[in-house]
């Protein structure tokens, strides 16, 4: 109990007719807890997806290794769960994903990187008003989409330059999933270029460089750690990046950099599982369950990092 | 459950000697900080009942911070704390016990820029009445405030327009009639002709003048013929030596602008300073 | 002339090399010029090649009708009856969750530990390849949950991975109102609540559902992670309920692809358009909602 007595405002008698103002205090601040919890349990919904993804992987992978011993499946060159003589060494699916993930940053760094300096750089305002929604519209088509257009289009003229081409190649689904980074590319490192104070670039104009200077030994070297980050950002999305591959890579896990053969990536392997009618409780079952562990932690690692590298050149000039 | 609207008029008579004649708002040795920058220090001062009292005083001083401690409206911004009290009619507002929505349902406020919602003029008028729960009829308490805050006449016929759509001397009155709905007994008023035209700044001071016949008024300004013009008292800050904003005297406005007490006033009323 | 004596450096040698210098600026912006045509390039051969092999597909038939293993009598019924069940439980699970949390963030969240936790997840998440929702989806609604392959489990999983996408969205929308309307709503003594339920939300609402839309647009395109929790890809009946089985579009036109036949390639194309035009209608919605509602603030 309190001592003193409870403070009640008093209402000008006049003015106001007391008896017209409705809600009590008690009633509102209930209405604002409770509106305050469901809030913030909106808000930790996102905790329990990344609790749940943790869980969820490590479940079946720590039972995965169980049975297979973690060395074998990250140094293992034999990749045949489905198989009745089963390996599962995990480095042919590595294998493929890097070489189709290499294809596209071939081609999404450099054309994102010009692109974004043609933007920033070189650009007036209204070409630049009219393109970046035009390249928005990439990044916002569906990957099954690009896998057709991979099948469909890009293959065919791949085999017509080099015979030797496979129907299912890492090339032509690298292609077509860097054009699909692209625009995102572009947009982060138009930013990070856009970050490089005027002064900086004015400095330089007045000892007499060419705008080609300016951008080579200035502004891109100013804009690298941001233009780090969206590489870094960009592999990590083909890295993630499964429809494409799934339809134009094909599924034969093995090693080597043959670019115009069949391979398959780790995303494809868990599509190609989905899709098949293996039984729960499996170790077939289990694999998909590692491989994604090791997509999610490859991924994580790099997002973070990216993050690590944008947050560096705020710092640096903001 | 305790109403603090309901079943207060046996209090509400008792309190008339009070409430004419008596101070509505006072502060005792009011300090306050934005995290570590102390913005006003020992600032003690009473406020009478319907009249209309000035703050004056050079840009940067504290004014507005001072006149938002009278609605809790320092503690929406994180990091702030308080010293010292602030009383509206006998009552510590900081004290626990009170709901700042309560203080701000009494203590209304006019910025310095005209801020009305993206809705009609009508329901700009009735948000404070609809988010306290008014029972009463809406359409007649809007037409009222439009009338108090001499509005009606341009407005009547479109009352669905958009708030945004009046001119800049408007929105400020339709800020005033939205405050008006609410039946303060105090309106809290931070230099609300500074966005304005001088025709546009007569109509509002005229208002203030009728105004004061219902409600206390407190105004910041920092436009001196103004506080001249309108108000019955005047405070003067400056910025004290450890930089924060202190009082340095208050009194009647026809005292402060001819025969101020302190060096300080006199010379920032008559332009040396400031 | 030895290069890098200046003085032996002639008149004529900088003549020269102003040219050089010049010359290679006017490649380099080509070489922008270049790389930038070449996306737009790609996208119009891309749009260009999947209208002329799909375009001629798209009829009454072709809507209404249930895939079928002979291409001239397959058809998208079932594919666009549960892309529509997916958007409408994805949007009712997603939309009040992600602008909950938007909310939340900021117009409650004090500057704590907790708060800084829950924006790193949801930084990360964006980030999350969609094929691990899926592989979430699997293991804890389809079987935790025991919801089966059904059009709620998918749903689930496609909200959680557009979550993200409509908090960010939604946060900037909310971030954009100025604070002078929440001061407004503040001194009439509205509680937090009544000041964000009826000054911020309404001013932000333009932006938070042109957010949803567009990360609705996302959901209706996404495929690996309904084929991980296992939507089929050979629906022949249409979807009653929630807990039934589905297929979408985006499935529907990858299991055409994944068919070696010519003819069901270009059934896949046909699909494709009909995909490409309903988030041809989603965006256009954004934008005009994007444009209706700035123009209401000013």
């Amino acid at each position: 109990m309190e001592l003193r007595p409870r403070f009640a405002l008093k209402n000008s008698a006049s003015s106001r007719e007391p008896s017209k103002w409705g809600g009590s205090r008690r009633q509102r601040v209930l209405v604002e807890r409770t509106v305050h919890w469901v809030l913030f349990a909106c808000a930790a919904v996102s905790v329990l997806t990344t609790t749940g993804i943790v869980i969820t992987l490590l479940g079946e992978t720590v039972q995965f290794f169980g049975e297979v011993p973690i060395l074998d499946f990250l140094t293992g060159t034999r990749w045949t769960p489905l198989f009745a003589s089963q390996n599962f060494g995990v480095l042919p699916l590595v294998n493929g994903t890097v070489a189709v993930a290499l294809v596209a940053i071939v081609v999404a760094v450099p054309v994102g990187l010009l692109t974004a300096i043609f933007l920033s750089e070189y650009a007036p305002g209204r070409v630049r008003s009219v393109v970046k929604p035009i390249l928005e519209v990439l990044a916002g088509i569906p990957t099954v989409v690009y896998g057709y257009f991979a099948l469909q289009f890009v293959t065919p003229i791949l085999r017509g330059i080099f015979p030797q081409t496979q129907i299912f190649n890492v090339a032509s689904a690298g292609i077509v999933m860097g054009f699909m980074i692209l625009p995102m590319m572009a947009s982060i490192s138009e930013d990070a270029i856009r970050a490089v104070p005027r002064d900086l670039r004015q400095g330089a104009y007045a000892l007499g460089a060419t705008k080609l200077e300016v951008i080579t030994r200035v502004v891109v070297p100013g804009a690298l750690s941001g233009i780090l980050a969206a590489v870094i950002l960009s592999i990590s999305r083909a890295i993630g990046e499964t429809m494409i591959v799934a339809i134009a890579a094909g599924l034969q896990p093995k090693m080597g950099f043959d670019l115009l053969s069949s391979m398959e990536t780790m995303t494809a392997y868990i599509v190609q599982v989905s899709l098949g009618d293996t039984q729960q409780d499996t170790i077939e079952y289990r694999t998909i369950f590692a491989v994604g562990t090791l997509l999610f932690v490859l991924t994580f690692i790099m997002n973070v990092l990216s993050d690590l590298l944008v947050r560096r050149y705020r710092e640096a000039y903001e | 459950m305790i109403n603090l609207r309901v079943g207060d008029q046996a209090k509400d008579v008792a309190n008339v000697d009070q409430r004419d004649g008596g101070a509505i708002l006072a502060t005792t040795h009011l300090s306050f900080w934005y995290a570590k920058f102390l913005a006003i220090e020992d600032v003690s001062i009473e406020m009478p009942d319907r009249k209309i009292t000035a703050i004056i005083g050079p840009s940067g001083c504290g004014k507005s911070t001072f006149l938002r401690c009278f609605n809790r409206m320092n503690e929406l911004i994180p990091g702030t704390r308080i010293e010292g009290d602030v009383m509206f009619r006998g009552t510590n507002v900081n004290d626990r016990s009170v709901d700042p929505v309560e203080i701000r349902r009494q203590v209304g406020m006019v910025f310095q820029k005209p801020n009305p919602f993206p809705k009609s003029i009508y329901d700009n008028v009735a948000y404070g009445p609809r988010v306290n729960r008014y029972q009463g009829s809406m359409d007649e308490i809007v037409e009222t405030s439009l009338r108090r805050a001499a509005l009606w006449d341009e407005v009547k016929d479109d009352l669905k327009k958009s708030g945004l759509a009046l001119s800049g001397g408007q929105q400020q009155r339709l800020c005033i009639a939205r405050a008006l709905a609410v039946q303060p007994e105090v309106l809290l008023m931070d230099e609300p002709c500074s966005a304005l035209d001088p025709i546009a700044t007569t109509r509002i001071e005229d208002l203030m003048r009728e105004l004061r016949e219902d409600l206390s008024i407190v105004i910041v300004t920092h436009n001196m013929q103004q506080a001249a013009r309108v108000s019955d008292r005047t405070a003067f800050f400056t910025l004290g030596e450890a930089g924060a904003g202190v009082l340095v005297e208050h009194d009647e406005t026809q005292r402060i602008f001819t025969t101020p007490s302190d060096d300080r006033t006199e010379a920032y009323i008559t332009g040396r300073f400031g | 002339m030895t290069v890098g004596d200046p003085t032996m450096v002639s008149n004529s040698g900088h003549a020269q090399a102003r040219t050089r210098r010049r010359v290679f600026g006017v490649m380099f912006y080509a070489l922008t010029i270049g790389s930038t045509v070449l996306g737009i390039v790609l996208l119009a051969a891309l749009l260009i090649d999947v209208f002329a092999d799909g375009v001629n597909q798209v009829d009454a038939h072709f809507l209404t009708s249930y895939p079928s293993r002979f291409p001239d009598q397959s058809g998208l019924r079932s594919a666009l009856l549960g892309t529509l069940w997916m958007l409408g439980l994805t949007a009712i699970l997603a939309f009040p969750i992600g602008v909950g949390a938007a909310i939340y963030l900021e117009e409650y969240a004090p500057a704590n530990w907790v708060t800084r936790f829950i924006q790193l997840n949801i930084a990360n998440l964006a980030g999350v390849p969609s094929v691990v929702y899926g592989l979430l989806g699997l293991g804890l609604f389809v079987r935790w949950f025991s919801l089966g392959r059904s059009i709620l489990a998918g749903s689930m999983t496609m909200s959680l991975l557009i979550l993200p996408l409509i908090i960010v969205a939604s946060r900037e929308s909310i971030r954009a109102v100025p604070d002078s309307l929440r001061e407004g709503a503040f001194a009439l003594g509205a509680t937090r609540w009544q000041m964000v339920r009826r000054t911020v939300v309404p001013a932000a609402a333009g932006g938070i559902l042109t957010g949803t839309i567009l990360a609705l647009a996302r959901a209706v395109g996404e495929t690996a992670p309904l084929i991980t929790i296992g939507a089929l890809t050979y629906i022949a009946f249409d979807p009653q309920g929630p807990m039934d089985l589905f297929t979408v579009l985006p499935i529907q036109i990858f299991n055409w692809v994944s068919l070696p036949q010519k003819d069901f390639a270009y059934l896949a194309a046909g699909g494709i358009c009909v995909l490409l035009m309903v988030l041809l209608i989603a965006n256009s919605l954004a934008v005009f909602l994007r444009y209706r509602m700035q123009r209401r603030l000013q």
